[in-house]
């Protein structure tokens, strides 16, 4: 296996971006009839239309739309809008949105985008989960989130969750005649309780048979045994626990035949909670998302309303969200993407997890000085940030950025790339090939792993990032070494960034304009992705000039990334599935969202 | 394979030295906390859990505690400026322990319960005798549960009444009544907040002395009061603010 030396790996250079309008005008002369409207906001087509226009742009040479970003839905008034959002892993640039109205609201139906892109297969299940959606076509329509017995789809507007109070925050009974009601008092639990007509718990069985969704090609060498197959069920409290997630896991002996991610133990609905708060309230919930990366969620989502309100924020400000970011993005690869790993390979609380977490620990001290909190940070605003950085912050960080961590990086380079314990255990294992993984829309270090060079910070470059000299590592077998040889480079990368971005930050304000807890934003949409540690994550913020969004909509990359367990997984022992299941790196925070 | 492995040595190796740099390093510190069986002092703790520590770098909690920095948040109290004697000292009350409450900075204007993003806060604004609301707060409540420590009451309360703790040891054996912090519960003197957030509490009472003697330059203190009541007034009944400047 040849890994390539950080020297070799050179940005990559994307030709020119399409604007909506220019592939509007395309798309018209492409597929006659299909769209409706383009403008900037995105292209409105044709609802009976819609796979014939991913088909198109996908397999256009020109646009080359390759990678599935998210598709997600707007329940209207009067209508159903299904918005999908695609991009080039080819060209970069902005992703392209495409929306197609659904005017019967009663029972809406569209036909599946999963025969274009694997993608589609996963989150339409979200969208039908939560929307009551229909995606003709798909393989495997089922409930996602939710348990296959529950009544009602809760991201539509009719739709009242437990402890529902009103609309939108803030609630009139806080102030000011607020007597305190302890919460389960509030609204007693079993109102909110609604069963399905005729639905007879006792009676209630999981759905447990196999469903092929994909081509799943054969990985291992282990000879099947021919054994009956049995169903183990993994989860939901996973020895190495990453969470509360379970697999259903068909085994022929040891070997894996099949898998299916369940997903649902941590689901709080992240989304409804957004629309009931103002934009304002949205961004401590953020940060409990990827909660090991929580500096990196607030940027996203403070990026998308930012979009909205057109602030630009000061120059220091962009510059501490920079160095933010990229502590966060070391700090999570040496404890989430590396450190366990390891301790998912067997090598449980041995030093590889505990060097990482003490680093991760100072870094950890520096986000505690500056905005008062070791993981829920709740630091960045919409324009600028909480305060500005405490005395003697930057030599902290300057420290660390130019003699710790590059030492430590380098220690951990030496636990990894020259230990052939872990070079047997994650070489050829879990392996997940380019083309696969473009179409199932995997993003960050597994992505890279498998040989992609797709990284938003260069294909899109959002805040500062296109100011500062850092290469993307890429992998080339797309295994469980690879992905993990990935995120090693990439701290590399991160502590040249820091480095840059701590020499040359300037001094000056920390906020734009005025801070308001409480503002009306201008109706429209918007998308905004970063690129988190653990992948692409986008934040979709709808709009109707209110002081709460109409729509809020989470992308998680490591949530769309577990679409390919299966495929990494068939063929292997089950041993080697508690790795791979390590390598895709993920938080269930922003799993289940 | 490699017949030999000597990547796996290598690594070996390496937590070997650290072992070395972690236990003497520790011997070291106790020694200077005068026993080798005592727990760090405060002191080396702090140098302990630095960047520039080589060995291990966690301390005994809870024999030891690190200071929480000063933009530490953990669960807001509500402030108020502590009854003088002739001295300037504050007066301690004998049987509670506290400080006596000279002004309760809080005028129940209610902005904090509205920028709270899980809605823990609740205000029952005090009623005067002839019925008008006056700025106190006759009732405020804080659910601990439901508080997400993120500081928002005490980043827009324009009075500076509500500020966010250090304290971090909330643990109880009860929910219901002992975690829902009350307004005795919450009172928490400027000594204390001075004591916790030097830099803060200082910043803040150079800008108000600054805008006290800029009121002091204007004349007619009957207009100067009438100002004061409108302001209060106002911050009483908070509108929509304005969305932040766009460009």
């Amino acid at each position: 296996m040849a890994v390539l030396s950080p020297d070799q790996v050179q940005p990559a250079e994307y030709s020119k971006a399409f604007d909506a309008e220019s592939v509007g005008a395309l798309l018209k002369q492409g597929v006659p009839g299909a769209v409706t409207s383009a403008s900037s906001a995105g292209i409105v087509v044709d609802s009976a239309k819609i796979t014939d226009v991913l088909e198109w742009l996908k397999n256009s040479p020109d646009l080359a739309y390759d990678y599935f970003n998210s598709v997600t839905a707007v329940d209207w008034a009067d209508k159903f809008e299904v918005v999908y959002h695609v991009a080039s892993t080819v060209r970069g640039g902005p992703p392209l949105a495409i929306k197609a109205n659904l005017n019967d609201k009663e029972n809406p139906v569209i036909s599946s985008a999963s025969s274009v892109y694997y993608g589609a297969l996963q989150q339409e299940r979200e969208v039908y989960d939560f929307f009551g959606i229909k995606f003709a076509g798909h393989p495997n329509l089922r409930r996602i989130f939710m348990w296959e017995g529950f009544e009602g789809y809760p991201l539509r507007k009719s739709y009242k969750e437990a402890y529902y109070e009103q609309e939108r925050k803030p609630f009139e009974t806080r102030w000011d005649q607020g007597h305190h009601i302890i919460i389960e008092d509030r609204v007693p639990w079993h109102d909110n309780v609604i069963y399905p007509k005729n639905f007879d718990a006792t009676q209630f069985k999981q759905i447990r048979e196999i469903v092929r969704v994909a081509p799943i090609i054969e990985q291992g060498d282990s000879k099947a045994l021919k054994t009956q197959p049995i169903v183990v069920s993994v989860g939901p409290q996973h020895p190495s626990t990453h969470g509360v997630f379970r697999m259903n896991v068909t085994l022929d002996g040891e070997t894996v035949m099949a898998l299916e991610p369940i997903f649902g133990y941590l689901h709080r609905n992240h989304e409804k909670i957004g629309e009931r708060n103002t934009f304002y309230m949205n961004i401590p919930f953020t940060d409990r998302l990827d909660y090991l990366s929580g500096m990196a969620m607030e940027t996203g989502y403070v990026l998308a309303v930012e979009k909205m309100l057109g602030i630009k924020p000061p120059e220091r400000v962009e510059y501490i969200r920079v160095i933010m970011n990229e502590f966060t993005r070391i700090v999570s690869h040496m404890f989430g993407g590396i450190g366990q790993v390891y301790s998912d390979l067997g090598a449980f609380f041995t030093p590889i997890v505990i060097y990482g977490l003490e680093e991760r620990e100072l870094v950890l001290d520096l986000f505690e000085s500056a905005s008062g909190s070791r993981m829920m940070c709740n630091y960045m605003r919409f324009g600028g940030v909480w305060k500005d950085l405490p005395e003697g912050w930057l030599e902290v960080a300057h420290e660390l950025a130019f003699n710790r961590l590059p030492r430590v990086a380098d220690e951990m380079e030496t636990y990894l790339v020259k230990n052939e314990i872990f070079d047997i255990r994650a070489k050829h294992v879990g392996v997940l090939p380019p083309d696969l993984a473009v179409s199932y829309g995997v993003s960050g270090p597994m992505l890279r792993g498998s040989g992609v060079k797709y990284d938003v910070r260069r294909a899109d470059p959002y805040s500062i990032y296109d100011r500062f000299d850092f290469n993307i590592p890429v992998g080339t077998n797309g295994d469980i070494y690879d992905r993990m040889w990935c995120r090693i480079q990439e701290i590399r990368e991160s502590i040249k960034i820091l480095q840059q971005a701590i020499k040359t930050i300037p001094g000056g304000e920390i906020q734009a304009g005025k801070k308001a807890y409480s503002f009306k934003v201008p109706k429209g949409d918007v998308y905004a992705h970063i690129e988190a540690p653990r992948g692409e994550f986008g934040w979709y913020v709808v709009s109707d000039n209110n002081t709460t969004p109409y729509r809020y909509h989470v992308r998680a990359g490591d949530f769309v990334n577990l679409a390919t367990m299966e495929q990494m997984c068939v063929g292997h022992k089950i041993g080697d599935m508690v790795g791979v299941l390590g390598s895709v790196d993920i938080i269930m925070g922003s799993v289940d969202r | 394979m490699k017949l030999f492995p000597t990547g796996t040595i290598t690594g070996m190796w390496l937590v070997l030295k650290r072992l070395f740099r972690s236990y003497p390093n520790d011997i070291q510190e106790n020694m200077k906390a005068g026993s080798l069986f005592k727990a760090t002092s405060p002191q080396v703790a702090s140098e302990r859990a630095s960047v520039n520590q080589k060995g291990l770098i966690t301390v005994e909690y809870p024999e030891v505690k690190l200071k929480p920095p000063e933009n530490f948040r953990f669960i807001p109290f509500l402030i108020y400026e502590p009854v003088l004697d002739a001295a300037g000292k504050p007066i301690v009350d004998a049987a509670t322990g506290k400080e006596e409450i000279g002004v309760e900075r809080c005028t129940a204007c209610g902005i904090c319960a509205k920028v709270c993003p899980p809605q823990c806060i609740w205000i029952v604004r005090a009623v005067g005798d002839d019925g008008k609301p006056k700025p106190k707060a006759a009732e405020f409540y804080i659910d601990i549960d439901v508080c997400m420590n993120c500081g928002m009451c005490a980043e827009f309360c324009p009075f500076d009444a509500i500020k966010m703790d250090n304290d971090y040891e909330l643990a109880g054996y009860e929910r219901h009544v002992n975690h829902i912090y009350d307004l005795p519960t919450l009172m928490k003197s400027t000594t204390y907040y001075e004591s916790i957030k030097p830099t803060d509490y200082a910043a803040e009472e150079a800008a108000r002395k600054a805008k006290e003697e800029a009121k002091a330059k204007k004349p007619a203190p009957a207009a100067k009061q009438a100002t004061a009541a409108a302001s209060a007034a106002k911050a009483a009944t908070p509108t929509m603010q304005e969305p932040p400047a766009t460009e």
